[in-house]
């Protein structure tokens, strides 16, 4: 093909024509999909012109209402992603029995399975959990933005920009099949040389900055930036289990950077932190990886704990039960989740102390757990409750996730655990707390705080539908790998010789095509709301009687969320407003202080993707002009002293004036 | 690697493994506790008992089955919780319901000390009788500790030498070596029913998970390490073990026969083993290690001196460096000048994959001829029927090494999978 | 920052609203945030210097810290940058008294003493290479070259932001926020002052005197 071998990989690193799978298939399918739904997205933003406002308006806005939105698409499209994934891996296991092959050879289903899991837990529960972080928090505490919002639209780009190589990975080259945390010495570079664990660490590293700086960003937000008189122990309830994620997120996360680092090193330089040679120790990396990862599961769940306590006090019309008790819960469980790591490998032979150890502290976290689905429980307790769709999945996580606790608890026996490890109890254990509990959460969530971005709620019946088919499909797909787990059937399996295992398969096949049914209802649902949208229109800026300070706003908030910073005086502040007869200050407006838009963050994710992609093809030389040009962009944005501008009084006016229209309308 | 600290101590293993069955009395706390949890055991037995094969659920080793019992107990006490949380929590959103007018409204009830008293006490009561549970099952069933009863009802006779085993995780196949025997075999384990078993346990390149779940819970195996594993069977009968853990494109199909054989079955197996098998020599077992899926059974009458060794220390090839001879030069302060580069060119084995031209187990395009995603076969494994016509499985296993995607070239690193080691140098 | 009373007069409702104020931003969260990022950027040293601790006496049959450290060398090495630490200091003092040039003077000594940290620590790696102590060559030095040399590159990215941050003064001044920007960058330097620290005594000192 190239007489100079030499100059071709000086210029396409170990990139060739054949790394493009034009022999595939199910890819060059899913190639022309992409194509054409592209293509056709593109085009409408071209006829409407679209263009202008999407650049002005999303791509570089620092308002922190248009970033949560922006991660709660981008979870959601990479949803789609890794439930085509799911689909594929029920179909191929509910066929791959005795002379059956299935569809999908192992090198292809491995790299399906690890995607499936990398893009579940990195670019969908945690921009989901970001999101709603993003877009709810600084309105809960009174404030106008973030601490840092540059930095918080650069850590949204830095997301997509991860999110982005991986999907890369799927036309150009191929992904890890060398599972979700690629453990070493299969994930070295003498197990796995091609670029498929490349594309692995260097879509994490570069999500992981953006999900680092989100996190600082959020802490200082949450402790420098409430409104006077919220103390700590009158912040709404989602604000502290945000608060607790994102310090579990500044302390977890730099763990899993340096240990991608020293991952890289081994598989580039040749170096010998995990190798089986020359001193390496795998067993650290199983050690790293999940000091990072076990704190990871409760930076999922805690804010999904907090939509919970959000929706279940407001549904019910009723202050929350046992405020204190859920964030010292709240305390304890993120403390905990440093000390139970060691409960993801206790079949590597510790020892019977340091099991037990990690055993005891592994079940200990079901206290406080637990704690809180009481204080759930009673806070419907003499509550008033409305079935709106957020409180039904309420219902459907308390029912859904004590199973998944049982069970977790269970795993947490090591005994047990030696039996369970690996099968296909364990996926059923952790889907069941992942869906049971992160994702109905966040589907909560999203129901429960789209009246506040958008004006209009989301249409109930088809709501409802997806719940229906999320929670019976959930049901369907998962207690079947229970049973299988008891029959001794592991994980990551592409073919079976057992033919007595196929009916359990076929049922959790099922299961999958209830939970796409779901997924299309959702779609469903977000057409149809947007075409309903005048007859579902929320004039009131607070669709639920709302207990907490973003209701006090209008639908969507204004740019500055507040024209006059709200005083508080009870954890419930906008509860006690209208309690207590609050009237809305009609004059005496002032010009507000608001950061500029600017488009670095965006220019800098995008040059972390060249650097990135250049890595993985060892593209040296595009690899080290990004870098440079990284840099530089990045000295150059601190060169931009001009970052901030007053809205002026006679806007805010106007702007409160439409509002207090829409209040007579309502 | 740590062994279990505790004691080998006969009674208090024997009465911790009862209190696990909840059945010989104890004068101790986790025995009342035991009785009142025994018919709870039965009711997650009873929802899951559905007529299908549930080998976890009914073991026919000793071991495998306190660990099933201890799964029944842990159960059934958390289900003292979980059953009466689900049902309240329906009855209250059944019953506060906004259309139920007839319910008490009281918007502003949010404390009450005696409950959140209880709602914290609970929970803990639970975890610390499980804790207690959890604390003496995982004592009395750490794999590295050896066996002190045959079954619930019979100690181990006086003399009784437990029979050694070592096993070595290959890519895709397993190895056991008899020891006692000078037999081995590949992909067929086979016990003698009632007499107790010690498993050493280690891997050739990357981590495999040991596991048969009729006979006991899993166990990580390492290539480097060692891991160990005591057991017994008690049922005469075939079944399955495998690895539980990914480790490259032949997994799905690296399973094992397993057979509990009565003592005079047992003799019978290796005298054929003895009669029937092959050599492993050094040349023999290296053969063995290039990467293969669903190999049939093998046996070997005889294996090179000190294999295991070998494979544990990472140096079954001539002129390598043992693991063990280099952590004792680690241990002295290490070495420079000359003997360090010496022992350098022995110590890397890491890629032997790639300087033999072999594929890695999990090898992607860069590293051999073939694109990533094509349709041909990772060196080792049985051709797949095309997407079209999904009938053959490829040929009969034992036939010669399927050689579907095109030799491994030797000069497969050259495009582009420079090994790490060589930029390095 | 004023609170009014938003309730008809006459009534002892609460007040609700801050009706008079000044910009929301406040400093201090600048501060905070870094210092956050300081604290992440601790815990990666913190994996690393475990990383260490449990590879660092895995020489695989070859050189080990007593075949290879220099003393003397990482004595000099350390002076520099506590020199600079010093130095930074010193900047600091007189930017609180609005000495511009004064600032500039002991931010470029701070430089050029960091510059000699990184220089006499690439001559050492070079060295070590000579020795035949490549960071491939055992898990001891692959851990010693990660830790040492993460810690080099933060002084080299440190030198590059105060060269950023000189050019910065001299264009715009000493305003509030390249005061808030030096303040950020001390925090900075100093951190890897204390970092080093903790590389002298766990690497050089304990390996050597062992």
């Amino acid at each position: 093909m190239f007489d100079n071998v030499n100059l071709q990989q000086l210029i396409f690193g170990r990139f060739t024509l054949d790394q493009i799978p034009y022999h595939e298939p199910i890819l060059i399918g899913t190639f022309a999909a992409v194509a054409v739904v592209g293509v056709a997205v593109l085009a409408t933003i071209t006829y409407f012109r679209f263009w202008g406002p999407l650049w002005r308006d999303w791509v570089t806005s620092i308002d922190h209402k248009k970033i949560g939105i922006m991660y709660c698409i981008f979870a959601m499209i990479m949803l789609l992603r890794g439930f085509a994934d799911a689909l594929m891996m029920r179909s191929q296991q509910a066929i791959a029995f005795g002379d059956q092959q299935g569809y999908l050879p192992p090198h292809h289903y491995d790299q399906i399975f690890t995607a499936h899991g990398m893009i579940m837990i990195f670019f969908v529960a945690m921009p989901f959990v970001t999101g709603l972080m993003n877009f709810a928090v600084p309105l809960q505490i009174g404030a106008r933005d973030v601490a840092f919002p540059f930095l918080n639209n650069f850590s949204f780009w830095m997301t997509v920009s991860g999110g982005l190589l991986v999907m890369t990975s799927l036309f150009v080259g191929e992904f890890s099949r060398a599972t979700w945390l690629a453990y070493p010495p299969l994930s070295g570079a003498a197990m796995s040389p091609g670029v498929g664990v490349d594309y692995y660490i260097w879509a994490l590293q570069i999500a992981g900055v953006g999900t680092t700086l989100s996190g600082i960003n959020l802490i200082a937000t949450i402790v420098k930036m409430r409104a006077p008189g919220m103390t700590m122990m009158k912040l709404p309830i989602f604000v502290w289990s945000s608060l607790c994620t994102n310090i579990l997120i500044v302390a977890a996360f730099p763990i899993l950077t340096a240990v991608l680092v020293l991952l890289s090193l081994d598989r580039y330089l040749g170096l010998h932190f995990f190798t089986n040679d020359l001193g390496g120790n795998t067993m650290l990396y199983f050690n790293l990886i999940w000091i990072w990862g076990h704190p990871e599961v409760y930076i999922l769940i805690l804010p999904a704990f907090g939509v919970f306590s959000e929706v279940t006090s407001t549904f019910c019309g009723k202050r929350l039960f046992g405020y204190t008790s859920m964030v010292y819960a709240l305390v304890v469980i993120t403390i905990l989740a440093y000390l139970v790591w060691l409960h993801h490998f206790f079949t590597m032979g510790s020892g019977a102390d340091v099991n037990s150890f990690f055993g005891i502290t592994t079940m200990i976290i079901s206290i406080p757990t637990g704690a809180k689905i009481f204080n759930w429980m009673f806070t419907m307790y003499r509550g008033r409750i409305r079935f709106d769709v957020p409180m039904m999945w309420v219902v459907a996580f308390i029912v859904t996730f004590v199973i998944g606790g049982m069970t977790g608890v269970l795993l947490a026996v090591p005994p047990a655990d030696f039996v369970l490890h690996n099968s296909l109890f364990l996926i059923a254990h952790f889907h069941n707390v992942i869906i049971g509990g992160v994702l109905f959460g966040m589907f909560a969530g999203v129901t429960f705080w789209f009246p506040k971005a958008f004006g209009f709620k989301l249409d109930e019946f088809w709501g409802k539908m997806a719940l229906y088919l999320w929670v019976s499909g959930f049901y369907v797909a998962f207690m079947p790998l229970y049973v299988l787990g008891l029959m001794g059937v592991t994980r990551r399996m592409q073919h079976f010789d057992d033919p007595s295992l196929q009916p359990w398969f076929i049922v959790a096949a099922f299961g999958a095509l209830l939970i796409a049914a779901g997924i299309a209802c959702q779609v469903i649902m977000f057409v149809v709301s947007i075409r309903r949208r005048e007859e579902l229109r929320d004039h009131t800026g607070d669709p639920w009687g709302g207990r907490t300070l973003e209701w006090s706003t209008s639908s969507p908030p204004p740019d500055y969320n507040f024209a006059f910073t709200p005083v508080v005086h009870d954890s419930d502040a906008w509860w006690d407003m209208k309690a207590r007869g609050f009237s809305r200050p009609l004059t005496g407006y002032q010009p507000i202080h608001m950061p500029k838009n600017t488009a670095s963050g965006a220019i800098l994710a995008l040059l972390s993707f060249i650097c990135g992609f250049a890595l993985v093809w060892y593209v040296w030389w595009l690899a080290a002009l990004s870098f440079v040009a990284l840099v530089a962009t990045a000295i150059v944005h601190t060169f931009n002293y001009d970052r901030d501008y007053y809205i002026p009084a006679e806007a805010v006016s106007r702007e409160e004036a439409k509002r207090t229209r829409e209040l007579e309308l309502a | 690697m740590s062994v279990s600290t505790l004691p080998p101590d006969r009674n208090e293993a024997a009465a911790g493994a009862a209190v696990l069955r909840g059945a010989v009395p104890r004068p101790e706390a986790p025995r009342g506790l035991g009785r009142r949890l025994r018919p709870l055991l039965a009711l997650p037995a009873l929802a899951l008992l559905g007529g299908c094969n549930m080998v976890v659920m009914q073991p026919g080793g000793f071991v495998a089955e306190q660990q099933r019992n201890l799964v029944l107990a842990s159960t059934g006490l958390m289900l003292l919780i979980i059953v009466p949380v689900i049902a309240v929590t329906l009855f209250f959103a059944w019953h506060y319901r906004a259309t139920n007018e007839k319910a008490i409204y009281d918007p502003d009830w949010h404390h009450s000390t005696q409950l959140e008293v209880l709602i914290w006490t609970a929970p803990l009561l639970i975890i610390i009788a499980l804790g207690a549970l959890t604390w003496i099952g995982t004592h009395t069933l750490d794999p590295f500790r050896p066996l002190t009863r045959i079954d619930a009802k019979r100690e181990i006779p006086a003399g009784v030498e437990p029979l050694q085993v070592e096993v070595v995780a290959m890519d895709w196949k397993w190895l056991f070596i008899y020891p006692q025997y000078g037999i081995a075999t590949v992909n067929d384990l086979a016990l003698p029913v009632d007499r107790p078993v010690a498993f050493k346990i280690t891997a050739t390149d990357v981590m495999n998970t040991f596991y048969v779940p009729t006979l006991a819970g899993m166990i990580y195996a390492m290539p480097g390490m060692e891991t160990r594993l005591h057991a017994v069977i008690n049922k005469v009968g075939d079944s399955e073990g495998r690895s539980a853990h990914y480790s490259g494109a032949g997994f799905s199909n690296m399973f094992f026969k397993f057979r509990g054989l009565a003592e005079k079955d047992f003799d019978g197996w290796v005298a054929k083993a003895k009669a029937d098998g092959s050599d492993l020599s050094q040349e023999a077992y290296l053969k063995l290690t290039e990467p293969t899926e669903s190999e049939p059974a093998r046996y070997f009458k005889s294996y090179a001196d000190g294999l295991y060794g070998k494979i544990l220390g990472l140096c079954p090839k001539p002129g390598q460096m043992c693991v063990s001879e280099m952590m004792a030069i680690d241990a002295r302060g290490g070495q420079s000048g000359p003997e360090a580069e010496e022992a350098y060119k022995r110590l890397r084995y890491d890629n032997h994959f790639a300087r033999e031209g072999h594929e890695a187990p999990g090898a992607t395009g860069p590293a051999t001829d073939r694109g990533a995603h094509g349709q041909t076969q990772p060196e080792g494994m049985k051709p797949r029927p095309d997407m079209g016509n999904p009938d053959s499985r490829g040929p009969e296993p034992g036939k010669a090494q399927p050689d579907a995607g095109g030799a491994p070239s030797k000069d497969g690193a050259k495009d582009g999978a420079v090994a790490p080691k060589q930029i390095g140098q | 920052m004023m609170h009014t009373d938003t309730a008809p007069p006459g009534t002892a409702a609460p007040v609700f609203f801050v009706t008079d104020e000044e910009g929301h931003h406040s400093e201090g969260s600048t501060m905070l945030g870094f210092w956050l990022y300081l604290m992440s950027d601790c815990l990666i040293f913190a994996t690393l210097f475990a990383t260490y601790g449990v590879l660092g006496r895995n020489y695989a049959a070859g050189p080990a810290p007593k075949d290879l450290f220099d003393l003397t060398g990482i004595a000099v090495n350390t002076a520099m940058l506590l020199f600079s630490s010093i130095t930074y200091g010193f900047a600091m003092l007189e930017m609180d008294k609005d000495n511009q040039r004064r600032t500039q003077m002991w931010l470029a000594v701070t430089g050029l003493f960091g510059v000699a940290f990184v220089a006499l620590e690439i001559r050492e790696f070079v060295h070590l290479f000579h020795e035949g102590a490549p960071p491939w060559r055992s898990a001891f030095l692959s851990s010693f070259y990660t830790l040492v040399s993460t810690h080099g590159l933060h002084v080299s990215f440190g030198i590059l932001w105060l060269v950023t941050l000189m050019v910065q003064v001299q264009k715009y001044g000493l305003v509030a926020a390249n005061k808030r920007r030096l303040m950020c960058l001390s925090m900075f330097w100093h951190f890897l002052d204390l970092i080093w620290i903790g590389v002298f005594t766990v690497v050089y000192l304990m390996g050597v005197l062992e």
